[in-house]
């Protein structure tokens, strides 16, 4: 009876990567986004429930949860109530085949499928039909103005998104995301700025250019500012999901930072190595620490650490310069593994998602002529571009 | 056992939305319920071990349906794709051609000496299929790549007329 065996761990592991999902991608990812646009806009954030906040996103599951369903007379019933599902489940599809980090040999994923790139941009593409649907059955001019507006979008960032992921695979040679991690791992640094052997670090512009490209379209993939045209709160009330209420809002949200996640895991897996810990001699963990700390102390100096603006970096300085104090210490005393690999890849994967809500909180939004001109005449043209050169870079040095 | 319980569940899943599609009144739940039925043929890749073709069908097919749909919208009236007539007068004739080709197929099925007994299935693997086209069916694959830039500049070159 293995199949049942099979279908017991298949259900499992959902449930699993569903908790993990509404726990460290909605819940959290929603706190975070509160506070960090609290920061960058020098306000507090969420403050009062729990401490500094922390259970303010719960306190809000449980009001949605409580809210009742409501389906506008006009809607297509059906298909009106079947959107938010198509969304959350095709990001939860996304995690299936992104590597957690190892325990022993083996390697905390889902399936390590030998599609697996292939099948993450795959099930990326499906939640554009649970948005497009949900936009067009509420029957309310705003949601599907931002129904089509998503759906152009997607249709054409899925490109670029597609070059970024072509590029790496060239430069793995594998379709795996396990193998492409295990693929950093041999040649002794990211793909962001090294390129498999005899090319090594002469490879830095092309792997810069490559995840420069795949994060913009990632970006745009899952629909943040400066890509928000389809939700676009100050021009379409949110968009595709304007007239959706309660635990059902909370699934298009549920999906919106599941797929925020799994982009951020996704390019922590292609050009960051994954769950892999940096090999950098201990010197230069000592020189990311003191540089880290020095900005804390000029921080502190100056007295800007009162400023709203300025206080968080102070923290954030001071929790790189730990991370690279330990480092130090950790790869001088002679240990190699210093941090579990499940450690490396939260640390890179929050990085990633702090730097989309950097992003999110910096920049206008674009229009959507801009929009559209810069996935065709900019992103697809140095996407295919460097391909091309990367692949002739590897074929006359001949690895 | 299993593999049979599966082929069944998924050919339902391919058949059922497919018979939604031709008797829809409704263009657009007509254009979405071909999703499922893709998604059943891509099950059945799955079962067949053709993993990369089962990933192409998803990114092609789901990519495909949305663009579609955005047309089904943007053509008819009012964005709601309600009101328009989504019969065909030809329906004795359909089913005819439908019989018929049901007919040969079954007849095909049955009467072709399939092999029965184990063996290695043919590689449908990421690299087969590379190697495939960059070296037996070069030619066609150039080929088509060139229909396609064709028929992409021709569709540039009558959108740009009517502005």
């Amino acid at each position: 009876m293995a199949w049942v065996i099979e279908a017991l761990k298949a259900v499992g592991l959902t449930v699993a990567v569903f908790t993990f999902l509404a726990v460290v991608g909605a819940m959290l990812g929603v706190y975070l986004e509160r506070k960090i646009s609290g920061w960058i806009q020098a306000r507090l954030g969420p403050k009062h429930v729990g401490p500094q906040g922390l259970l303010q996103t719960v306190a809000d599951t449980v009001k949605l949860l409580q809210k009742e369903h409501i389906t506008p007379r006009h809607a297509d019933v059906l298909i009106f109530n079947a959107a938010p599902v198509v969304v959350a489940v095709a990001a939860l599809l996304d995690w299936v085949v992104i590597p957690f980090g190892t325990l022993g040999d083996r390697v905390l994923v889902v399936r390590d499928l030998n599609i697996g790139v292939l099948y993450f941009a795959a099930m990326a593409s499906l939640t554009v039909l649970g948005i497009l649907s949900g936009g067009w059955a509420s029957n309310n001019k705003y949601a599907l103005l931002g129904a089509l507006r998503s759906a152009s979008q997607m249709v054409s960032y899925e490109i670029p998104l597609a070059l970024g992921i072509i590029w790496v695979a060239l430069a793995a040679g594998t379709l795996s995301t396990v193998g492409i991690v295990e693929a950093q791992v041999r040649q002794g640094g990211w793909f962001l700025v090294r390129l498999p052997d005899p090319v090594g670090w002469w490879g830095a512009p092309l792997g810069l250019l490559a995840a420069l490209t795949f994060l913009a379209a990632a970006t745009a993939e899952v629909n943040r500012v400066p890509f928000d045209l389809p939700e676009a709160e100050s021009e379409l009330i949110a968009g595709y999901f304007a007239e959706y209420t309660g635990m059902r809002f909370a699934l298009f949200q549920l999906g919106e930072y599941g797929e925020m996640f799994a982009m951020a895991a996704l390019a922590s897996v292609l050009f960051f190595g994954g769950w892999a810990e940096p090999r950098l001699q201990p010197w230069m963990w000592v020189g990311v620490a003191l540089a880290a700390l020095a900005v804390a102390v000029v921080i502190v100096a100056t007295g800007r650490a009162r400023n709203l603006v300025v206080r968080p970096l102070l923290i954030l300085s001071l929790l790189g310069a730990a991370l690279a104090a330990v480092m130090a210490w950790g790869v001088g005393a002679g240990r190699t593994p210093v941090l579990p690999s499940v450690a490396w890849f939260a640390i890179k994967l929050f990085a990633l998602v702090f730097f989309l809500m950097w992003m999110r909180w910096t920049y206008p939004r674009l229009r959507l002529d801009q929009l559209l001109a810069l996935s065709w005449k900019v992103l697809i043209p140095v996407g295919l571009a460097n391909l091309l050169v990367t692949g002739l870079v590897l074929t006359v040095a001949g690895r | 056992m299993g593999e049979l319980a599966v082929f069944i569940i998924l050919a339902m899943v391919t058949l059922i939305p497919a018979a939604v599609v031709v008797t829809s009144r409704h263009l657009v739940r007509a254009a979405l319920s071909l999703v499922p039925t893709f998604l059943g043929v891509t099950g059945l890749y799955v079962l067949l071990h053709a993993e990369f073709v089962a990933g192409i069908q998803v990114l092609i097919y789901a990519g495909a349906i949305t663009v579609l749909i955005l047309f089904v919208i943007m053509l008819t009236e009012g964005g709601t794709g309600v009101r328009t007539r989504q019969i065909t007068d030809q329906v004795p004739l359909g089913a005819m051609a439908a019989v018929w080709l049901a007919f040969v197929v079954l007849a095909v099925t049955l009467r072709t000496p399939w092999r029965t007994q184990p063996g290695a299935a043919p590689s449908y693997g990421v690299a087969a299929v590379g190697t495939a086209f960059l070296t037996d069916y070069v030619l066609v694959f150039e080929v088509t790549s060139l229909v396609l830039l064709v028929s992409l500049i021709g569709a540039i070159v009558i959108a740009r007329r009517e502005s």
